[in-house]
């Protein structure tokens, strides 16, 4: 099918982005790596009369480190943050989640921000997102403002943007001394979007001077395909902080994953072998997360 | 006026040819390689990013024609699968892949033979277990799949090492 006209608007400027949202609201959208919005204008799922193409702001492609935080520009792709080493050392759940999306070809165009902005439920980088608290930043003609991941999906691909706004940049705080991550998902095929997926980032406290296992100063689980928004999962977080690991620890912290999720049925998964999945997977990714974190300290 | 039907002037360079192009605002840059420059080794399989069989090379690197409007691609450099052969030479993954039967229908060899040239010019680090990753995003509806990895392999260089 091919998708219906539109009004298509070349952004020169931020401001002039902006502008542009601000005129045409609910009837623009926002063209970024476009790796999302046109397989729905094709499949014309979407069929907005104005595209606002951010593509020529280059100057937004950045990733930069200001007050231990991460800030990634709206332009960056997924395989700029693949690649970047910062990423790699200062957010290393960005770095493990960025395989995992689409394919080579999709992650040379799509761009974080836009991954975020279109909050499908069953991406990486928005459950990388709430599993880091992560800060996103909205600019409009009327100011900007910080939204907390906590606080930015609504629902199926709905936020907390409004018509007019533009999300600029995501800023992931940098990690602690001794952290580790692991992003563990099951999809039907290589580069699908996950049935199920768990993103894990865990901290930990310097080691006393006794022998004993690691003990968890910080978690942050993050779970998508499971619902109609990334999920934190936060009790199976406070059920980790300040206990040493152990498998009965990551195996409650698994229970309480399961407990706390109400997946849909679909074709392709039933809702118990979600559930099911999750927990296995949540095991998984404590286990991986710990061994890198205490392997590099 | 109906400002939907508008056209949009695009600068792009095409296989080493530079157009000037005035485009409708929805089409899309398999679109314009094939029907305004008239490149139709450039398939379209499924026209909403799954097959992969659209894949060209943006600024060196790949990306799902049908999944790139041509405005987006406005000072671009593109490559489609017409650039690889020198007149009867054939380029190197192409020869691996004659050499190794890769193709059997090849309706999806364009977007295979993109993808792998994509490797080979930004000198990818691979082994056979990653190598299927990256082609992960090229359906064949042949299935032939061994023969086009075995084609992909040889090209890059890996037919010695382990199947790990």
């Amino acid at each position: 099918m091919k998708m219906r006209g539109f009004e298509y608007h070349r952004a020169a400027t931020l401001d002039d982005a902006l502008a542009t949202l601000s005129e045409f609201g609910d009837d623009a959208k926002v063209l970024a790596g476009g790796q999302s919005l046109v397989p729905m204008m094709a499949m014309r799922l979407s069929s907005p009369a104005h595209l606002v193409d951010t593509g020529k702001l280059t100057t937004h492609d950045t990733i930069t480190e200001t007050d231990g935080m991460i800030a990634i520009g709206m332009r960056v792709t997924h395989a700029a943050l693949e690649q970047s080493a910062l990423i790699a050392t200062a957010v290393p759940l960005a770095h493990a989640a960025a395989p995992h999306i689409g394919h080579r070809a999709i992650r040379n165009r799509g761009t974080v921000c836009g991954s975020i902005a279109h909050a499908d439920p069953a991406a990486e980088l928005p459950a990388v997102a709430v599993s880091l608290n992560a800060q996103l930043v909205v600019r409009s003609t009327r100011g900007e403002r910080i939204v907390n991941a906590a606080d930015f999906f609504h629902g199926y691909l709905t936020t907390a943007l409004e018509p007019d706004e533009l999300l600029t940049e995501v800023r992931f705080p940098k990690r602690g001394a001794i952290a580790g991550a692991s992003v563990h998902e099951v999809s039907r095929r290589n580069g699908d979007f996950a049935l199920v997926g768990v993103a894990v980032h865990l901290e930990f406290a310097k080691p006393s001077t006794k022998k004993g296992a690691a003990v968890i100063a910080n978690a942050g689980i993050g779970l998508f395909g499971l619902g109609g928004i990334p999920i934190a999962a936060v009790e199976a977080q406070s059920l980790l902080v300040g206990n040493p690991t152990s498998d009965d620890l990551f195996a409650a912290a698994a229970d309480a994953v399961m407990r706390n999720i109400d997946p849909m049925p679909d074709n392709h998964a039933t809702a118990q072998y979600r559930r099911h999945v999750a927990g296995v997977l949540t095991r998984r990714a404590l286990a991986d997360a710990t061994n890198q974190a205490l392997a590099a300290s | 006026m109906n400002s939907t039907n508008s056209r949009i002037a695009v600068a792009i360079t095409v296989n080493g040819t530079a157009h000037e192009l005035q485009v409708p605002a929805r089409q899309t840059l398999a679109e314009c390689v094939r029907e305004e420059l008239g490149l139709t080794g450039t398939h379209l399989g499924c026209e909403h990013g799954v097959c992969g069989a659209c894949t060209v090379l943006v600024d060196g690197q790949a990306a799902r024609s049908c999944l790139v409007l041509t405005v987006q691609a406005d000072g671009a450099t593109i490559e489609t699968v017409e650039s690889l052969a020198n007149d009867d030479t054939l380029h190197a993954v192409q020869q691996a892949m004659v050499d190794n039967h890769g193709f059997q229908c090849a309706f999806c060899a364009p977007g295979f033979l993109m993808t792998i040239k994509a490797l080979i010019d930004n000198q990818a680090v691979l082994t056979k277990a990653t190598l299927r990753e990256e082609l992960s995003g090229n359906l064949c509806r042949c299935t032939g799949y061994a023969s086009i990895l075995a084609g992909a392999e040889a090209v890059l260089g890996l037919t010695g090492e382990s199947n790990a």
